[in-house]
């Protein structure tokens, strides 16, 4: 099976440093979901794995080995920045870039006709990419990447732009692609469809990874938190617990840390001794909420990343 | 995949998107059209044949003797044997019989009056006859007096080297070598830019470069739109030269046409490979077809240069210094060199130098040019500046 590794990857443009010792492995049949703040460094990392550019430090590792130019050849890129000739009619630029890839022309024509059926502009195979729709060359731009079977595939924002009906066909086509053995690194802001999609989420901050695991791992890590609801507890009823820290306080439910297992008895107790008890629910945070602190910078995700 | 396959995909991708567009289509066709249609005017208003003259004549030897007339008169003259006439001919407007009478006459006979152009021949013809007649008489042999007339010769002898203007053909055929050149030149160079750029702005040339390397891109575009405008200069060529045949614009004209139309073509591949280069280098500075002018006027300034002095100087003074002196250097010389070989001022020894030294110049450039495309090619913004790609490790 094919494993992509990028290890220690640095780039700096003048002064500035994008990127400093990224590294992670996507093994073959893994799907990486890659997040980060606009300008966090995720389409650098990506345009070095394609070698449209050279890091100034570090490499890009298939199964081991160095990527090479006939390697770098089989991985299927999405660019950030769409790009198709406009003037170009659908099946001839898929036809085109399939034989860049390295297939002949009988294979091109049919891969072509294959993963524009899959993807539904069949019908549009004659026109030209500009008379079609921004959606519709969303769909071209993806067949583009998928059209000389991959044994790769990197996707900067694959969903951005799409359709719902769309980005169900793109979902099943990943974990397609997964299923077959190939390693598939995506990135996207829309985090609910990461943590339904992606076996494992890397966090990059400002050219660093922040957090790389499972989404159970990263969500079930750091401190615990706890809901309670107790109606008739005062503002601030919480704050005198030992080892408990208010994360937020409302007039439905109150948000508390505790420092290890335990101490959440000594918040109920507490949220007892004000009246009614309601709820006592373990919260885990959601991925957004992850990504919303590691984007911060604040301790839950970096000690998750330990 | 080897490097030439990728680069022939390329090459013919440009060929066959470029060949099928209606601007080009339409383009080459109506300048074909007009290339036709300006010899067939030039050939029908320079009136380099003259219509014949139409004559109707009694028989065989007064065809004979009247052409002999007409061509010591230098009178274009053809002639239609209606054979012996009984009575009076029935003759239109404009018809003129001759007959010789057994004893040298010459009788003409016209509706109203003799045409003018046809007067001088008949005189002569007259003359020829009296002439004869005499030598008859006088036991001689009129043919060998004809012969021996006809090929006295006056001895000249000319004291200084003549001054050789340049001829009008040569000097036309220079101008035409030179505006075509030109214009070819200008034309594809520019498709260049702008296949660069519109690479640049749609952005496709991101997932391109994630698959082949820019120099792949790049020699492939560059032929395959070498080779296309390489066709319709070939195109332009062979029916230039073959409709100024058909309409006679030639005739009496000293010029070696074919090796002007291979110069042309030889001329026309070394400065599109300089300038094709240049181009895009220069497209590649910029993301936006807006923002193409900014970078190919000083290139357009390097083409119109050496186009303007040779156009306005070089068909009326060949051998001009500055001309001479431009077509020396070498992203001059694609522009110059031709009209000079056109005009016949070109010496051997200068045209296989030159060629030398700008197949030399067209590899020093891949490597610049290729340098600066790869660098900038994948920049964006309004416009990449040419010292900070030439700085780029």
């Amino acid at each position: 099976m094919t494993r992509l590794e990028l290890r220690s990857l640095t780039k700096s443009y003048g002064s500035r440093r994008v990127l400093d010792d990224v590294s992670f492995t996507v093994d073959g049949g893994e799907i990486l979901g890659f997040v980060g703040a606009n300008g966090a460094g995720k389409t650098t990392t990506m345009r070095i794995v394609l070698g449209v550019l050279v890091p100034d430090g570090g490499e890009v590792l298939r199964d081991g080995h160095p990527l090479d130019a006939a390697q770098r050849r089989s991985i299927g890129y999405m660019p950030e920045e769409r790009g198709l000739y406009p003037k170009m009619k659908v099946g001839e630029q898929l036809d085109y870039l399939a034989r860049l890839h390295g297939l002949d022309a009988a294979a091109a024509r049919a891969a072509t006709r294959e993963w524009t059926e899959r993807l539904g502009v069949a019908e549009r195979l004659g026109d030209e990419v500009q008379k079609l729709s921004l959606g519709n060359q969303q769909r071209v731009q993806l067949a583009a990447a998928l059209v000389h079977s991959p044994e790769i595939l990197v996707l900067d924002e694959p969903f951005s732009g799409l359709d719902p009906v769309a980005v169900d066909v793109m979902s099943s086509v990943l974990r397609e692609r997964a299923a077959a053995g190939v390693p598939v690194v995506f990135s996207s802001h829309q985090l609910d469809l990461v943590e339904r999609l992606c076996d494992r989420v890397g966090i990059i901050r400002a050219g660093s990874m922040v957090a790389l695991d499972t989404v159970e791992a990263l969500r079930s890590g750091g401190a615990p938190r706890w809901r309670v609801v107790a109606p008739q507890a005062p503002a601030g009823w919480a704050a005198a617990v030992p080892g408990a820290h208010v994360v937020s306080e409302g007039p439905d439910a109150t948000v508390v840390e505790v420092t290890h297992d335990g101490v959440e008895q000594q918040v109920l107790a507490a949220a007892l001794a004000t009246g009614p008890v309601h709820e006592l629910a373990r919260v885990r945070p959601s991925l957004t909420d992850l990504f919303r602190d590691a984007v911060a910078g604040t301790p839950h995700t970096q000690e998750a990343q330990a | 995949m080897s490097p030439a396959r990728t680069v022939r995909l390329v090459a013919a991708r440009e060929i066959s998107t470029r060949a099928r567009s209606k601007a080009f289509v339409w383009t080459t066709a109506v300048v074909l059209v007009l290339i036709v249609a300006g010899s067939a005017l030039i050939g029908f208003l320079g009136g380099k044949e003259p219509e014949p003259l139409h004559v109707l004549v009694t028989d065989d030897i007064t065809a004979t003797a009247l052409e002999r007339a007409a061509t010591a008169t230098g009178t274009l003259v053809e002639t239609d044997v209606l054979g012996p006439l009984a009575g009076a001919p029935n003759l239109s407007d404009d018809d003129v019989l001759v007959g010789l009478a057994p004893d040298g006459t010459v009788h003409v006979t016209v509706n109203t009056e003799v045409p003018s152009d046809l007067g001088p021949t008949l005189t002569v013809m007259a003359q020829q006859q009296a002439l004869g007649a005499a030598i008859t008489s006088l036991g001689g042999d009129p043919a060998a007096v004809d012969a021996a007339v006809l090929s006295a010769q006056p001895a000249v002898t000319t004291l200084e080297e003549p001054t050789k203007g340049p001829d009008l053909g040569a000097s036309i055929l220079g101008q035409v070598v030179g505006i075509l050149i030109f214009v070819a030149i200008m034309t594809t160079g520019q498709m260049v830019a702008q296949g660069v750029v519109e690479e640049k702005s749609s952005r496709v040339v991101e997932i391109l470069l994630a698959t082949i390397r820019p120099a792949e891109l790049i020699a492939g575009k560059v032929l395959g739109i070498g080779a296309l405008g390489l066709a319709q200069v070939a195109a332009y060529v062979a029916v230039g030269a073959g409709s100024a045949n058909a309409f006679g614009l030639l005739d009496g004209v000293d010029v070696d046409l074919w090796s002007a139309a291979g110069s042309t073509l030889v001329w026309f591949l070394l400065g599109y490979a300089i300038y094709a280069l240049l181009f895009a280098a220069a497209g590649a500075l910029v993301s936006r077809q807006e923002d193409v002018a900014s970078v190919t006027t000083p290139i357009l300034m390097m083409l119109m240069i050496p186009y303007a002095v040779g156009i306005s100087v070089a068909p009326w003074d060949p051998t001009n210094t500055l001309v001479t002196v431009l077509s020396y250097v070498p992203f001059f010389t694609p522009l110059i060199m031709p009209m000079r070989s056109a005009l016949g001022v070109a010496a051997p020894w200068e045209i296989v130098l030159m060629i030398v030294v700008c197949a030399a110049l067209v590899a020093l450039l891949v490597w610049v040019a290729g340098r600066i495309y790869g660098r900038a090619v994948l920049l964006t913004g309004a416009r990449v500046p040419l010292r900070e790609v030439l700085r780029a490790r």
